[in-house]
């Protein structure tokens, strides 16, 4: 289980002090969770503060009852937080199973280290020895740093817009995995993303918006709601679209 | 072969015992073995030190190692090599210089090969150079590599320099004729003070010819780089130069490519790009568990692999 106490995270910007995220409290159970709201609203910048790659200007993170707000990405990867960039990095030389492997901490069997990669909808033979370089497009890095996420198999994962880049056919699939994801671990997972089908498969949403946890509940109590309110976007914006 | 001959001719020819096929053993500056076949014939130089290795037109699949060891402090070696790649021939041939320096005084050898490829020939020539030894001497290793590229002949060089060689300057020139196509993939690693020196010339005289030629490199310590490489499109040809080096520590690596065209159809690419390992490349690995030491190694080994 995650929590996040009383988490601040400012900037400076233009001389003065800008609040990313503003006294951020959130108890993240076993389950599927998804984090959405506007953009800008700070998701992205959670996920980076509870792996690490972010330090919080105050606040506390809970891992199972450990305080972990002091420990590097490292310790914090090594106690079982996994983290699926919204953006995933290249890498000129190492290959997908070069990464598979290190995301599963020793060698897979060529077989095993496949039954990631067709998971997530590429075959299997055609990727695995290719370079994760600037050959491969947006939607295959997506999938692969998805299939990174389920090899390393930890107890909290987190994926950034999973879904962002991915065409239709997989979108499909992608939700299956999750699922699949969900019982095999009996963890975490933590989803940012604005796809209405994720909001409607997790046991959880929350609502980050401006830095602040707006809502946090089961979908039935917190996507009518979500759907219904356009609220933040200044009248000129809300005009233009009507 | 006493322990330290083989285990340089592991490092310089993945070799674990006498290799099969065509080969010659050089160490300190004598012959330490030969074996010629039927096909590749292996005959010493007697005007000069050095080689004259001649594959018989249409050889195929045989390959021929000519590692040298150099282990005796002070020594500097100096040797000719000439290889003639008969027409239609197809070979792999396998070079590479191990020095052991455990002495004061600087040990160095000085490699020139010329190739002679044959029309529609193809030749895979594959170059290790590494540098060992607890001595204070300077490891030197200068290569020079001639390239002759008759009608359709074919050339891949895979030429590798990890650790341990002090300095290098290494000068590869090579002309090709009509349809000729030479792939120049380039690996070097360099560390605390070192320093390496390549001077790539390649001529596309011939119509249709092609040059690739790629080179990867690491400068860390104090150590550093020169890479000029310079292409001449003389005819309707394709040629592509690219430097991709990583700095680390206070490395230096200065790029120079450049392209000379000389034929309104000559087609020319040179890409360089310098830098340091994307924080986001650390980030990530960091994120599966590696520390920021073993991701910086894991991505450093991926580049030069």
């Amino acid at each position: 289980m995650l929590e996040l106490q009383d988490i601040c995270f400012q900037v400076h910007e233009d001389s003065k002090e800008k609040g990313i995220l503003k006294h951020v409290n959130l108890k993240i159970e076993d389950g599927f969770v998804a984090v959405t709201g506007p953009n800008g609203g700070g998701k992205s910048t959670m996920a980076k503060v509870i792996a690490g790659i972010i330090r919080p200007t105050s606040g506390r993170i809970l891992l199972n009852g450990e305080d972990i707000t002091e420990l590097s990405i490292t310790e914090r990867a090594r106690k079982g937080i996994s983290f699926a960039f919204q953006q995933p990095v290249r890498f000129k030389g190492l290959t997908v199973l070069d990464l598979i492997n290190l995301a599963h901490g020793e060698a897979l069997s060529l077989n095993k280290a496949c039954q990631y990669l067709s998971e997530v909808g590429l075959c299997a033979k055609d990727y695995i020895n290719r370079e994760v370089n600037a050959s491969l497009s947006g939607g295959e890095l997506k999938r692969i740093e998805i299939a990174m996420i389920m090899a390393r198999g930890t107890k909290l994962s987190i994926f950034d817009e999973p879904e962002a880049g991915i065409d239709l056919w997989s979108f499909n699939n992608l939700i299956r995995v999750f699922e699949n994801m969900r019982e095999k671990i009996h963890g975490s997972i933590l989803i940012i993303s604005h796809q209405e089908r994720i909001l409607n498969i997790a046991d959880q949403i929350v609502v980050l918006s401006d830095g602040e946890i707006q809502a946090q509940g089961t979908k039935e109590e917190v996507l009518p709601e979500l759907l219904n309110t356009s609220s933040g976007a200044c009248s000129t914006l809300l005009n233009k679209v009507i | 072969m006493d322990q330290l001959q083989m285990h340089m001719l592991e490092k310089v020819a993945d070799l674990h015992a006498v290799p099969e096929g065509a080969y010659n053993i050089r160490d300190n500056g004598k012959s330490a073995g030969r074996n010629t076949t039927a096909n590749i014939d292996i005959v010493s130089k007697s005007d000069k030190p050095g080689i004259d290795i001649i594959v018989k037109p249409g050889t195929k699949n045989e390959s021929v190692h000519i590692p040298v060891i150099v282990s005796q402090s002070g020594l500097k070696d100096l040797v000719y090599n000439d290889f003639y790649i008969g027409d239609d021939a197809d070979v792999v041939i396998v070079a590479g210089c191990g020095i052991h320096c455990g002495g004061s005084e600087d040990t160095e050898h000085d490699g020139i090969h010329t190739f002679h490829i044959g029309k529609n020939a193809r030749v895979r020539y594959v170059e290790k150079h590494y540098g060992e030894g607890e001595g204070t001497g300077g490891r030197i290793l200068n290569p020079t590599t001639i390239v002759h590229m008759d009608e359709n002949g074919y050339m891949e060089m895979e030429t590798t320099q990890i650790k341990g060689v002090d300095s290098t300057i290494r000068d590869t020139k090579a002309d090709l004729k009509d349809g000729a196509t030479l792939i120049i993939k380039e690996k070097i690693m360099t560390h605390e003070n070192q320093y390496a020196e390549t001077n790539f010339q390649v001529d596309l005289d011939g119509v249709g010819s092609t040059a690739d030629v790629v080179s990867r490199s690491v400068a860390k310590g104090k150590s550093s780089q020169v890479f000029n490489s310079r292409i001449c499109g003389n005819n309707q040809c394709y040629g592509h130069t690219e430097c991709d080096a990583i700095l680390m520590d206070e490395g230096h690596v200065n790029a120079v490519p450049s392209l000379d065209a000389n034929h309104l159809d000559a087609s020319l690419i040179h890409e360089a790009a310098i830098g340091k390992i994307a924080g986001e490349q650390i980030i990530k690995l960091m994120t599966l568990g590696l520390t920021e030491q073993e991701a910086e190694e894991q991505i450093v080994n991926g580049f030069l692999k």
